[in-house]
């Protein structure tokens, strides 16, 4: 069950590289988020709590109902186009996916942590901040950059549900909160450099530096 | 320890508050004051011989550990900034009123006051670097206070950068000090034979904050573009940071370096003499006083030069009497330069100019400003009864102990400091006769809509209560010897340091004595003069004008003729620029004089070096791109660089 759960993340990371549609893309994050809240209920079967459960329903919520949310109504406000604008092409996007989760389990190999319940967590976890990563780098608009930033989060959420076994709560909802406030500043400098700029191009950012 | 963590605590809440209830204008300064309220019962205690207070508390930051004691000498330097914060935040009240930035200026005034107790205090590297850069920001901030000036913004990036390079050298020192030991624990640091490297950075790094020459260049431009009672704390206390640095690190050397009593003189003796000359030759009046901190630390230096060369030598005298004289010094600057820093902020504030040859004939109008800058002015002369005499006086006592010695050393460097010491005392008095006359004396050089009035009770109490500091430290100086015994402890054998502490005393006993007859004196014919002049007609003429009848006020000595002499004399070493169209024919319909004296390792060493560092970093500019994308691949980049080199090494 694990073992599914944590392939089917993997699965919406490679989605996400070849997705041309800002919706479709908002729509699998949110995915992403309710299974990782699904998989923090799951992957610890053996010694979850009523506080454990709550957690993983409100991490779900967060993760598949509130950042979608706020992300849509970005998109809604600003008027900006339905599509990705990639740097790099949609198949060489996925090559490079590929070439990521070869590094990721590599990563893996090398990182054996104590107490896992599969083989797969640490790679997952790296696939999905390099997947994070690759979104924020090759796409050019900035909507895209906080969904990036999203599924970053959720490989390190991947990590605090492993490796974190004493405190995972509280060191998750610092990650959590830290991001809930970046997800609103992104809207907000959005509205504002849109305003400015008038373009939501984060290519046009550079008229910013000094 | 806890009476200061508490008085931190009561600067630093109402400091917050400030910014969230902008309307309360005075909470930040009633923070301060209540602050240094309990500040400075704690470091008195201290001074009164209880024991050393210290605290440790575990820092989840590697390396790092909150570790806080409060010793003597760091009471010491804890009470200029207590006192002088809290008067100065009382005094930047009234100066800065209703300006649209007080709430942030008294946020980040708290802020700085704070971190400057937290510098002393720490004794943890770490602990001490962060506070130590939270010093150098808010400053900044405070610098930056009005920064839609051009010069202003132009003077905050000198600080910036100057304070910056300070810090890089700083935390060199501090990785030298700590790799030894293993430790970045103040009291496990070893220099390990590298006392030499370790102390030149020292002196680079906080030299830089304290503004020796050649590292001062932050200063003269820094001091006048803060707000009047922002450079009273800079100028004041901040700096002297940078002297606690050194004396804090003199301690955790072990054995001292055998130069470093030549190299704390050589500086000395450069930054007393360039800061005074330069000072002579400027005609801001904050600028002027911006160089004379620079020769109040070269005196500072000399004072601590003075102490090692004791050290060095074997001559526990002189030891005694350089490093109390130094130190005393340090006090003393703080309490005399603040006040002069108020001063001319209430000038600027009534008269809306720092430019000395447009002001004039203030004394009439403002006396109780007029008096208070007399007092200090007196004071950074080194003149009796005020308090710069008694420190100023037990460096001489220190050099004299040194020119008597036997040995070949001392006698050269007593000699050297006495001869600097006497000619900084000198053109000091020329430069605080030229500013005092030019500003408060003769006649206004402009037409004012209205007079210059003294300021309101929250600017002149201050002022007046550093004024009577002086004076009663001047005249109670041999009261205070005996803490010095417990702020020297340890610096060199403690009977050899109460006898000589004592010889001192009773020779600044004396001194004070006789100026106490010749102030008396000075009454009496004061008090002579207004009997005869009682009951006769006493009228005001203008001064002998040669026999032109209609003198106008602009025709006066300006700040530039008074010193002309001087500045002339000095002139390889000023090098000002002059723009001079002299009167032609016999009816000259124009002519001007225009002269300004540039820094000269601004211009012939810093903007060199900078203009190269630019032009070599240049290429550089490209990888600033403004693209968001590749700054994240950049970062994506390296962390997975790291990654897979440390997973595959292992």
């Amino acid at each position: 069950m694990t073992n599914t759960l944590l392939i089917l993340i993997l699965l919406t990371n490679l989605r996400l590289l070849i997705s041309s549609r800002i919706h479709a893309c908002v729509r699998w994050v949110a995915a992403q988020g309710i299974l990782l809240g699904l998989l923090a209920v799951v992957g610890r079967q053996a010694d979850i709590t009523l506080l454990g459960i709550l957690f993983a329903l409100f991490t779900a919520a967060i993760k598949g109902w509130v950042f979608p949310w706020l992300i849509f109504r970005a998109i809604r406000e600003s008027e900006i186009r339905r599509e990705m604008e990639p740097y790099v092409g949609y198949n060489l996007s996925l090559a490079i996916g590929l070439a990521a989760l070869g590094v990721s389990f590599w990563l893996g190999r090398r990182l054996p942590l104590p107490g896992l319940p599969g083989p797969l967590f640490v790679p997952v976890a790296f696939f999905s901040m390099f997947a994070g990563l690759f979104l924020i780098v090759s796409r050019k608009q900035a909507v895209t950059q906080a969904l990036g930033y999203l599924v970053m989060e959720n490989g390190i959420y991947l990590f605090g549900v492993v490796a974190v076994r004493d405190e995972p709560l509280l060191v998750e909802l610092g990650v959590l909160l830290d991001l809930l406030v970046a997800v609103f500043v992104m809207g907000i400098t959005m509205f504002h450099i849109q305003r400015d700029v008038e373009s939501l191009d984060a290519n046009q950012l550079t008229q910013l530096r000094d | 320890m806890m009476g200061s963590l508490w008085a931190l605590a009561l600067l630093l809440i109402p400091g917050a508050l400030a910014l969230l209830l902008p309307r309360l204008r005075w909470i930040g300064a009633a923070g301060a004051v209540a602050g240094a309220a309990v500040g400075l019962v704690a470091c008195a205690r201290l001074l009164g011989g209880a024991a050393a207070e210290s605290l440790r508390v575990h820092w989840s930051i590697p390396g790092g550990l909150l570790y806080m004691e409060l010793d003597a000498l760091g009471a010491f330097f804890l009470l200029p900034v207590w006192i002088v914060t809290a008067l100065a935040a009382v005094y930047g009240v009234e100066y800065l009123g209703r300006h649209p930035r007080a709430p942030l200026a008294a946020a980040l005034f708290n802020l700085l006051a704070a971190s400057m107790v937290v510098v002393v205090l720490s004794r943890n590297a770490l602990l001490f670097l962060a506070a130590w850069e939270i010093m150098a920001l808010s400053s900044f901030g405070l610098v930056m206070l009005e920064d839609e000036k051009d010069s202003v913004r132009a003077a905050g990036w000198t600080y910036l950068a100057a304070s910056q390079l300070g810090t890089a050298a700083l935390l060199l020192m501090f990785i030298l000090l700590g790799s030894a030991a293993g430790s970045l624990d103040f009291d496990r640091f070893s220099a390990a034979g590298r006392g030499g490297w370790i102390l030149a950075l020292g002196l680079i790094g906080f030299g830089t904050k304290a503004g020796f020459i050649p590292l001062h260049t932050w200063l003269p431009e820094a001091h006048p573009a803060a707000p009047s009672h922002v450079s009273a704390v800079m100028s004041g206390v901040m700096i002297k940071m940078g002297i606690y640095g050194l004396v804090r690190l003199l301690g955790l050397l072990g054995p001292i370096p055998a130069a470093a009593g030549w190299w704390f003189t050589a500086i000395g003796i450069s930054s007393g003499l360039l800061g005074v000359i330069y000072a002579l030759a400027q005609h801001d009046l904050k600028r002027l006083l911006a160089y004379h901190s620079v020769e109040n630390i070269g005196i500072i230096m000399l004072g601590l030069g003075v102490g090692l060369l004791g050290v060095r030598y074997g001559l526990p005298a002189m030891a005694a009497a350089g490093f109390a004289g130094g130190l005393f010094h340090v006090l003393n600057h703080a309490l005399f330069k603040s006040l002069l820093f108020l001063g001319a902020g209430s000038v600027l504030h009534a008269t809306g100019t720092r430019d000395l040859d447009r002001l004039g004939g203030l004394v009439k109008t403002m006396p109780v400003t007029a008096a208070a800058f007399l007092a200090g002015a007196l004071a950074i002369c080194g003149l009796p009864p005020f308090n710069g005499f008694a420190s100023e006086f037990l460096v001489y006592l220190g050099a004299f102990h040194g020119s008597t010695a036997s040995a070949q050393g001392p006698v050269w460097g007593g000699l050297a400091v006495l001869v600097a010491l006497s000619a900084i005392g000198g053109l000091a008095l020329a430069c605080f006769a030229k500013a005092f006359t030019v500003v408060f004396l003769g006649h206004a050089r402009e037409a004012r809509p209205q007079p210059a009035r003294d300021p309101g009770p929250a600017m002149k109490a201050p002022m007046l209560l550093l004024a009577s500091l002086c004076l009663a430290i001047g005249l109670g100086a041999p009261r205070l010897f005996p803490a010095f015994q417990y702020i020297l402890a340890g610096r060199t054998d403690a009977a050899a340091q109460a006898a000589a502490l004592g010889d001192a005393r009773a020779a600044l006993g004396t001194a004070t004595g006789v100026m106490a007859v010749f102030v008396a004196l000075a009454l009496l014919a004061a008090l002579w003069r207004i009997r005869r002049l009682a009951g006769r007609p006493v009228s005001q003429s203008v001064t002998w004008d040669c026999g032109y009848a209609a003198p106008a006020a602009t025709m006066q000595y300006t700040g530039s003729s008074m010193a002309q002499p001087l500045t002339e004399f000095l002139d390889p070493v000023l090098r000002a620029e002059r723009h001079i169209e002299p009167p032609a024919g016999y009816f000259p319909a124009s002519a001007s004089f225009v002269s300004h004296t540039p820094d000269f390792f601004q211009r012939f060493l810093y903007r060199p070096l900078t203009a190269l560092g630019a032009r070599l970093l240049a290429p550089l500019r490209r990888v600033q791109h403004g693209n968001v994308h590749l700054y994240v691949l950049y970062i994506a980049l390296t962390l997975l660089a790291l990654l897979a080199w440390s997973l595959g090494a292992r």
